[in-house]
This record gives structure tokens, sequence and C-alpha cells, in this order.
């Protein structure tokens, strides 16, 4: 079962003993820093909550973007998330954190978009400050008061996500789907999108249950479905998952996304930063000391100049 | 419109009196005209800046939620690699004890600060919530690479203005400050040149997390190493071009010698970095995408060849080496070379991923270059007022009269 924290209880972020006993930084924040995120850790990837979007089902109604302005108390401008407005496209803004679009003419299939919520989030990874965290149950979250806005989430989304306040001075905030977390995931309630869809496009449950019934699904009409659950394995895989009847790449999804989680490719190098420093500083410390009694000893020849 | 002719006009006021001081043959009144193009460009940027901070981004810049990053990082993340000739004149002088290069590091450590300066001025503009800057020193994400740079940059800008204390000091007459500060040079430099090979490469490793973002030409795990050893060759450049213009402007003293070492340097550590470009496009086997699109393949060859291996080859010819004029005008591509590769993998290695969506507003532009000339007119002020360069009477190896 998901582990729902009761009502006002703080999250807890377990992290990942490897990563902590690498080295300096791992034990200066070993030492007393608690708010460490698990920026590498996966989550328990059955575990979590998910979110089934079965596109063949979705008739556009907008139902979802609706839902997702009134659970969110969000005030994007509302006039254009009807079913009528389907010829204009919309695009996610900091306000408006999931979109349904007609993606493809030809095809008539309607995509909803929002915060994929990865398993190993990138965006989580490369914030410096953890403005944006990953919950044991899941979903991303972002934390306006710790955030310098700089925006390096929106370049490191492989999803291209977060949305940024550009018409704000001081006080931009970085915008996208929450899950519903704190107000309603918590409490035993589904998504707000999920809640407001008519058609059943759109199925929340634990990951492992959403797998599954993606799968047979795409496995009882394979006469309609592609066999490929989007989702289940991209970048580490993500905790909304998608199944289409129409190839992915045709309704504007991501091709050639590594199925490796993508913090480890920074981590790689990052989890070599100690080692560097201790090499460097003994290398140097050596040269510059032996050289500096050898330039000042009075046998040794005056400099190399 | 209106902007890009102003900011036109301006930087040909500017490059006209480089070059004509460059050549020895400075125009009357040179520095009032200087003056009063820099006095257009800060009333005009105060403007820019309360539209920044009252307006937001959206208005003064071209950025959006498809190209977050726009000119902004590029110009810093040159600032960074241009300020890299601190670090390695540093480590040549006080750890290697090559001592000939003395009389030319606090000119470059000033410089460097400068270079630091600039980048972190760039950076409270740059981030949306510039008052949170020092959250990454309290609020700990160690996974970050952009945590590490943070701390990177507060740590070194501290550093290089101990380092550059002693010109202070002296000037005060703290005396026996300066003879302190001289006993603990090598410990201070030692973390000095640690803390830039850290942040040298970071400004590499941050692109590592979107390999499928990033034109295969310049998409390579490598990124960290490209940026390290590109620093330390624009580094021995910069420091070659500014000692030339220190000469020239404030009329300091010049050691051609000097100059050719390091343009010797220059050109071995320019060849290594073209070799490793090459041989790392060849081992991704990313040779395909050379013309995917075209013009990506045109940043390549000016970048890498018109950038390192061109004058890498010049400089590693005598007579160019031999003639301050020459060298310097072999170092300028170097400097242009690497500004070019910063901007390409923040920005345009890049668009074919985002699409052409993005190009600079002129008020992102008229920022970065009133910073940039801010930077310049303080360090024309430090070497006037402090003894950042040795007295003219110094026994520093051969001087060369470079009036006339």
């Amino acid at each position: 079962m998901v582990r729902v924290p009761a009502r006002g209880q703080e999250m807890t972020f377990e992290v990942s003993r490897r990563s902590l006993l690498k080295g300096m930084v791992g034990a200066v924040a070993a030492a007393g820093l608690p708010h460490s995120t698990r920026a590498e850790g996966p989550v328990v990837k059955s575990d979590v909550f998910s979110v089934l979007v079965d596109i063949p089902r979705c008739i556009g109604c907008r139902a979802c973007m609706r839902g997702c302005q009134r659970a969110n108390d969000l005030d994007a401008p509302q006039d254009l998330m009807d079913m009528e407005h389907l010829e204009s496209r919309l695009e996610p803004t900091h306000n408006l954190w999931t979109v349904v679009n007609r993606e493809g003419v030809e095809t008539r299939r309607h995509v909803k978009r929002q915060c994929m919520h990865c398993l190993e989030p990138a965006c989580v990874s490369v914030c410096p400050v953890a403005a944006l965290h990953q919950t044991e149950a899941g979903p991303v979250l972002y934390r306006e008061s710790r955030c310098i806005g700089c925006r390096y989430c929106m370049v490191a989304c492989p999803f291209d996500v977060p949305r940024f306040e550009w018409n704000n001075g001081l006080t931009p905030v970085i915008g996208k789907c929450q899950f519903c977390a704190s107000q309603r995931l918590f409490k035993g309630l589904p998504p707000g999108c999920v809640e407001a869809c008519p058609t059943g496009a759109l199925k929340f449950g634990r990951r492992d249950e959403m797998l599954f019934e993606a799968k047979a699904r795409v496995h009882a009409r394979p006469d309609v479905y592609v066999p490929h659950v989007f989702g289940e394995e991209e970048v580490g895989g993500t905790s909304w998952l998608y199944i289409s009847d129409v190839p992915f790449e045709k309704l504007g999804f991501k091709k050639n996304l590594p199925k490796r989680p993508l913090p480890s490719l920074t981590w790689d190098v990052v989890s070599w930063i100690p080692g560097i420093v201790a090499v460097l500083g003994s290398l140097f410390g050596l040269l510059a000391f032996n050289l500096s009694r050898k330039t000042h000893s009075p046998s040794a020849p005056k400099d190399e100049a | 419109m209106i902007g890009w002719l102003f900011l036109t006009a301006v930087a040909g006021v500017l490059g006209w009196l480089a070059v004509s001081y460059g050549l020895g043959r400075p125009p009357r009144h040179g520095l009032s005209w200087a003056a009063g193009a820099t006095g257009a460009l800060w009333a005009v940027t105060a403007v820019v800046l309360a539209i920044r901070f009252t307006r937001g981004m959206g208005v003064m810049t071209h950025m959006t939620d498809v190209n977050p990053w726009g000119i902004w990082v590029g110009f810093l993340q040159a600032g960074v690699a241009l300020s890299g000739g601190g670090f390695v004149m540093a480590a040549t002088v006080h750890i290697f004890h090559i001592k000939r290069f003395e009389p030319i590091l606090r000119p470059v450590v000033l410089l460097a600060f400068l270079g630091y300066v600039f980048v972190a001025l760039t950076l409270f503009i740059e981030v949306g919530r510039p008052y949170n800057l020092w959250h990454p020193l309290a609020m700990w994400q160690h996974h970050s690479i952009m945590f590490e740079v943070a701390w990177c940059v507060t740590l070194y800008l501290t550093v290089l203005a101990v380092e550059f204390s002693p010109a202070v000091l002296e000037r005060l007459g703290y005396g026996r400050a300066v003879e302190a500060l001289h006993r603990a040079a090598i410990p201070i430099v030692i973390l000095g040149v640690i803390l830039s090979t850290l942040h040298q490469s970071s400004m590499g490793t941050m692109f590592l997390i979107v390999p499928q973002k990033i034109h295969p030409l310049w998409s390579s795990t490598l990124l960290p190493v490209f940026f390290l050893v590109s620093s330390v060759a624009v580094g021995l450049c910069v420091t070659v071009v500014a000692s030339f213009y220190a000469a020239r402007i404030f009329g300091k003293t010049l050691d051609r010698w000097l100059l050719a070492d390091l343009a010797r340097a220059a050109s071995m550590v320019l060849f290594l970095y073209a070799a490793l470009r090459l041989v790392d496009v060849s081992a991704r086997n990313a040779w395909g995408r050379f013309t995917d699109p075209g013009w990506l393949g045109g940043v390549f060859l000016l970048e890498v060849g018109g950038g390192a291996l061109l004058p890498a080859f010049l400089l590693s010819r005598r007579a160019v080496r031999d003639r301050p004029r020459w060298t310097v005008a072999a170092c300028l591509p170097v400097l242009a070379g690497v500004v070019l590769n910063r901007l390409t993998v923040s920005w345009l290695a890049m668009v074919p991923y985002t699409g052409p969506g993005y190009f600079p507003h002129w008020m992102e532009v008229s920022v970065s270059f009133a910073l940039l000339t801010g930077v310049a007119v303080v360090f024309g002020v430090a070497v006037r007022t402090l003894p950042v360069y040795p007295a003219a009477d110094s026994p520093s190896a051969t001087i060369l009269p470079v009036r006339g």
C-alpha cells in the first residue's frame, strides 16, 4: 500500500547510504544537515502514486484542466479550457500545470501533458537548494520559499515541464504539477484531474497496479494499442504512464530518451569531487613546498629563467 | 531596432579605440570618447535593470519556457573561462615557482577577480530571486552541480580578493599585513587553484544532464575536461592580451619575453584542446551529424579550427611570438573562440532541440555589455591608484618600451 502520512505530518526523506558514504561531502552532510534529499536513491518504484493515461479513451473535453485549476487554486484564464476551443493549442505555464491538446490532425488524438513525476527526477538532482524534492510516496514537489530562480530544473527536465513566471520582477515562481499531493493525495483523495475525467481516460492507483493495468489493456487489444507503455522505462521510469493506439512519436512524445536515470550522469562526476580535491591538494602541496625549498636554498641554481 | 543600433554604436566606438590603441596610434581625446560611450551605455542599462526588477524578465529578455537560459548564462560561462588567467598564473608563480612571471601576477589576479565580479553580478540579475542567492550556502543539496558552482564562486571570489589584497594593503601602508599574507601565499594559492579547477570543469558538468538536448558535436561526457583545458588556454591568452593593452593604455612596461613564453604555453595547451575535441567527436562517431544542420558544423569549424587550431599553429611560430602585436593578434581569436564555445554549449547547440525561438533581446546584451565595461573601468582605476604593476625601475628582465 502507499504509505500516506497523517495530515500535517512532515514527510521524511531517506538519504541513500551509498551516496552519503561517498567522501567528504557526505560526511559533512551526515554531520548535521537533515535536509539532504533523495536525489539519487530511487523510491520504491512499485509503491508510488501513479496515473495511467489511456489516450484512445480521451475525448479532449479538458475537464481535467479545469479540475486542476480548482484543486490547486490556480488563476490561469479559463476561457480556452473548453472542448470547443480544441483547435487552439495550449501550452503549460507557471499557473497552468496541465494541458490537453489535439496532437496530430489526422489522428485526432488528444494528449494530456503534465509533470511525469519521474522516479529519479533530474530536476530534483540539479536543484541547488532542494526547492524541488521528491516525497517518499513519489510526487515531486516545489517549495517556493527555497527557490533562487536559477531555472536549472527547466533545462534539466527531459520532458520540459517546469515553467517560470516570466512577468514577475522579484518573486517569480516555478510552476509545475504537484500531483495534488498535499491537498488531496495525502488525504486519501485522487488528483483533481483524475476526479474530473468523465471517460475513464485517467486512472489513479499504485504504480505496479497501473503498470499491470496498462499491460493488460495493451495485451487484451493488440489490434488497437501499440505495444509500449510510455513511462515504464523512460529516464528510469515515471509515475505517469501512457498507453496509445497511435505511435507515441506521432503524438509529440519525446523519443530517444535514455532508459538510464538522468541524475546518474551528473553524479558520476560530482561523486569524484572529494577525491579530486584530496589528490590536487596533496599534489600541489608537495610540489609547492618542495620547489619552494629548492628555489630558496643557496646551493640550488637560480630560477630557470 | 533602435536598441541594437545604440549598442552597435557603443561597441563600434569602443572597438575602434581598442584597435587604435593596439596599433599604437591612440586618437586625440580617445579616453573621453570612451567615457561618453560608456556613460550612455550605463544610463540606458540603468533603465533596463529597473524594468527587469519591476516587470520581470519576460519583458526585457527573449527567454521563454522553451529557452529558459539565454545569453546571460553563456556570457557568465565565458566570464568564468576568461578569468582562467588568475589560477593559471597563480599556480605558475606560487606552486611551480617559476618566479619570473611574478611581475604580471597581480594584474592577472585583479583581472580574474573582476571577471568573477562580472559573473556574480550577472547571476544577481539572471536568477529570478537574487535575494535568495545565499540559499545554497545554507540549504545543502550536494547532488547538484549548481550547488557546487555556488560554493566555488563564493569561495573563489573570496580567495581572489585575498590574493589581490596586498596591493590595497601596500597602498594603505599596512606592511605587516602584507608580510603575513606573503607567508600564507602558498596555501591560499593552492586553495584557489583547486577551487578554479573544480569550478571551470563544473561549468561543463552542468550540461551532462541533458545529453539528448545538445547537438552531438558538443554533447560529450568529456565536457568538464574540455571546459577546464580551454580555460587554461584562454587564461594564458587573456594574460597576453591584457598585459599588452595595459602597457599601451596605462603606459606600463611590457616584458616581451614573458609574453612570448605565455604564447608558447598557450600554443601547446591549444593543440591539446583541439586534439581532444577532434578525438572525442571521432570516438563518438558524431562526424555524420556535422552538416545536420550545416550552420552548426560551421560553428564547430569556427570554434575549434579558428579559435584553437589556427591560433595554436600561429603561436607555435617564433616569428609570431617575437612580435608582441602579432602575438596579441593570434591570441584574440582564442578569446573569441572560447566565448563562442560557451555560447554554443549553453545555447546554439540546443537550437535543433528547442527550435530557433531564442535570439537575445538587445536589453539582455546591454546588461552584459554594461557590466563588462564597468569591470574594465574598475580595472583602469585600480591600475592608476594601486601598486598593481611593478614600478618601472624594478628589475623585471628585459623591458620593452612600448610607446611609439
